[in-house]
């Protein structure tokens, strides 16, 4: 629906801050390449380095460990194949955990089309990924990536336990912290902790416009001590690794969201927790046979994942837009159609119950009356998904 | 909403007739290609961006449902086991049959729609005894031959706002005056699930291809094949027969028999088929009473209709063409029509020759 009334996929995009919105609206009503000499370019270059001053900060680390990329997907492929292109000459396999975010596994799969072998890590029926596994898959490998928070079911890792294990391992480390930044502390430093040169955390990839910057822009923090290939040649511009005009509206507008969404986080965790308790009940209370999935307490703040048993997501989705609120199943779509979640399928669930997720995700624009109307549609939706997905209609099967 | 022009307009008018119009694309495959290659098949990611367009266009919501495991097990492996046992499937007619006017209507339907409207040409009449199916006005489009498998409850929830258009033409003007952008796109053609066009090729691979005999109507090998599956009753062309018939004249394939892997050939006349029934049948609205009718039936997609007296009786629906069929594959559909009334259909599973094998 154009105009939902109720807007509960704010993992998918967040709504644009006003704050974010200004910011890139003043910067591109100025004429200027970063890389110019003149006036022009230099005061464009202010703002872009402004800007990677104050992302860094958010993010703690040094300025000079910010590359601007156009989005997460960006960020991850450059880790990822970076990482593994210029990896030490003893150094082989990626170690690469289940239920991980498509711009990883797809990238993963595209090295292990060139020969590169990798080492699966499990994960819980909570969607943690198993430390012990992670740990024991470390030595000898190129890298590893892991997500902070997974995109799907909302489970925070313990990042810093990946982080210690890489660096004592002596692996490299990418962190895929899109959907973590902005809802939980993410700390480049102290994941880093004591960590020299190649090994530990050495990259961690974000996104704006998950927390109401603009959509194209994204960053990889990358340590002083990585090696790392580029994706682009160019103009070398970011240390040589990421070439291309930068883009410096863009970056205004994510070092603004950054910024904001760091000085709310924590009231808003509290707030949007809170929320999230209630939808849960309520859901639970309505529907006695749905589970909340993903860990219940180590959890991105506005996620609540919920399996509703018999009922396809995909026709959940498709009743609930109708009443006008915008939910996700969560997973890949391929053309359109919601694929069973790989990360569902990861926690140990059937093919079926795959199908049978729904992806609530509350945002800086969720209240009260946004919960209230869901649950009182809620029921009666379920029950003709139900109803809709029995006798093998469709996806739901 | 294929992606295509006729259901692009369809969903225009039913949205101009005042209904509350939800745009539905049907992904039927999960291995569909990316891009359109010519005019075959459909359900590639560009013809999903073209239906995704036209509803855009239209202002309506577009959802993209996925009916592929259905149609996998109802129309794919259908058609792969029709052939394997020596028939000739009409695999469109099996997806409106088990898809289009099932599956999809049935989930419309708990999902709180009314009806499904689609870019079919045929009509729909209210009639005496109920709704009546009819051929559409554009004779050159009309499409109720594969629509002959509907009943009455599906009728009650369908709409072909198209049926009463006299030109396929008219509706490509229709749609370039409403601005969609698929106004021009070309007809699809052949079998959807099949994108190269090569279903010989696409079967031998399912099927599988072994060599086998070429008989004559005595049971005399007169030349051998790869495959009795790649033959369909009424096929001359292929055949590559090492000895030629005593009379010269060319022979066609009258029989597939896919047990001993055998296809048995012979003159033209021979084909002629006097007599088709099958017990498979179903009514087009209000349903025939057993005993004997006239009607015209239709063996093809793009066959005349031919007269014809039908007899129903325990169960088994036989006819009777005033002259015969030139050639009738047991596995093909036959439409019943009373002028332009649809009656029903049956599955023909079974078929008597107008010549006896020694004339």
């Amino acid at each position: 629906m154009s105009d939902p009334q109720i807007y509960l996929d704010h993992a998918a995009t967040a709504p644009l801050r006003p704050e974010a919105r200004d910011a890139w609206i003043e910067a591109a009503a100025t004429v200027g390449n970063a890389s110019s000499i003149h006036g022009a370019g230099q005061h464009a270059r202010r703002v872009l380095e402004e800007a990677r001053e104050r992302l860094a900060a958010v993010l703690d680390a040094d300025p000079i460990e910010v590359v601007f990329t156009s989005g997460g997907t960006e960020a991850v492929n450059l880790a990822v194949k970076g990482l593994w292109w210029a990896r030490p000459a003893d150094a082989d396999a990626v170690v690469l955990p289940d239920g991980e975010h498509h711009a990883t596994l797809d990238a993963v799969e595209w090295l292990v089309g060139q020969g590169a072998p990798v080492r699966r890590v499990g994960i819980d029926s909570a969607a943690r990924i198993r430390l012990d596994e992670f740990s024991a898959a470390l030595p000898g490998a190129a890298f590893a990536t892991a997500l902070v928070a997974n995109n799907e079911t909302g489970t925070v890792n313990d990042a810093a336990a990946l982080s210690s294990s890489a660096a004592e391992a002596g692996a490299a480390l990418h962190l895929d912290a899109v959907a973590a930044f902005g809802h939980v502390p993410v700390s480049f430093r102290t994941w880093r902790g004591g960590a020299r040169g190649r090994a530990g955390l050495v990259a961690l990839s974000v996104s704006a416009h998950k927390i109401g910057g603009p959509t194209g822009v994204g960053a990889l923090v990358v340590a002083r001590g990585a090696e790392l290939a580029a994706l682009l040649h160019g103009g070398g511009q970011q240390r040589r690794l990421r070439a291309g005009t930068q883009d410096v509206p863009g970056a205004a507008a994510f070092a603004v969201a950054a910024e904001l969404a760091e000085a709310e986080r924590e009231a808003e965790a509290a707030r949007l927790g809170a929320l999230r308790e209630r939808l849960v009940r309520g859901i639970l209370s309505a529907v006695p046979d749905a589970d909340l999935l993903g860990d219940p307490v180590e959890r991105v703040p506005g996620n609540a994942h919920v399996l509703f048993r018999g009922a396809s997501g995909e026709a959940l989705l498709f009743l609930l837009d109708v009443a006008g609120i915008a939910v996700s199943t969560g997973s890949a779509c391929q053309a359109g159609v919601p694929e069973p979640s790989h990360v569902v399928l990861a926690m140990g669930r059937s093919d079926a119950e795959a199908r049978q997720v729904l992806r609530f995700t509350l945002g800086r624009t969720t209240g009260d009356a946004d919960i209230d109307t869901v649950l009182a549609v809620l029921p009666e939706a379920v029950e003709r998904a139900r109803a809709a997905s029995g006798s093998r209609s469709g996806a739901g099967s | 909403m294929s992606g295509g022009v006729d259901s692009a307009v369809a969903a225009a008018r039913a949205v101009e007739a005042g209904h509350d119009v939800v745009g539905v694309h049907l992904a039927l495959s999960r291995a569909g290609g990316t891009l359109r290659t010519g005019s075959r098949g459909c359900c590639t990611i560009e013809d999903a961006m073209d239906a995704r367009r036209a509803a855009d266009r239209l202002g309506i919501p577009f959802y993209v449902w996925d009916f592929s495991e259905r149609f996998r097990d109802d129309v794919i492996d259908d058609f792969v086991a029709e052939y394997r046992a020596g028939r000739t499937p009409n695999p469109c007619m099996r997806c409106n049959e088990k898809i289009k006017f099932a599956a999809l209507l049935e989930r419309a339907l708990e999902l709180g729609f009314d009806a499904v409207c689609t870019g079919h040409y045929a009509t729909l009449v209210d009639g005496p005894d109920g709704l009546e199916l009819h051929r559409a006005s554009d004779a050159a489009k009309d499409q109720s031959y594969v629509l002959g498998v509907l009943n009455a409850e599906q009728l009650a929830h369908t709409f072909f706002p198209l049926g009463a258009t006299p030109s396929k033409a008219l509706v490509r003007a229709e749609a370039e005056e409403r601005g969609l952008t698929v106004a021009h796109k070309p007809d699809s053609h052949d079998i959807c699930f099949i994108p190269d066009g090569d279903t010989r090729g696409w079967l031998a691979d399912r099927v599988g291809a072994e060599r086998g005999d070429i008989l004559d109507r005595t049971g005399a090998v007169v030349g051998s094949h790869d495959g009795a599956h790649a033959f369909t009753v009424g096929q001359r062309r292929g055949l590559q027969l090492g000895v030629p018939a005593p009379d010269g004249k060319p022979r066609f394939v009258l029989e597939v028999r896919p047990v001993s892997n055998t296809v048995v050939v012979g003159p033209k006349e021979a084909l002629a088929t006097a007599e088709i029934a099958g017990e498979r049948y179903s009514w087009a609205g209000r349903a025939q009473q057993p005993g004997e009718f006239g009607c015209h039936v239709q063996i093809r997609a793009h066959a005349d209709p031919m007269p014809a007296t039908a007899v129903l009786a325990d169960g088994l629906l036989t006819v009777v063409p005033e002259t015969p069929f030139d050639g009738v594959a047991p596995g093909q559909t036959a439409v019943l029509y009373d002028g332009t009334r649809v009656i029903g259909q049956f599955t023909i599973d079974r078929t008597v020759s107008a010549v006896p094998v020694d004339a």
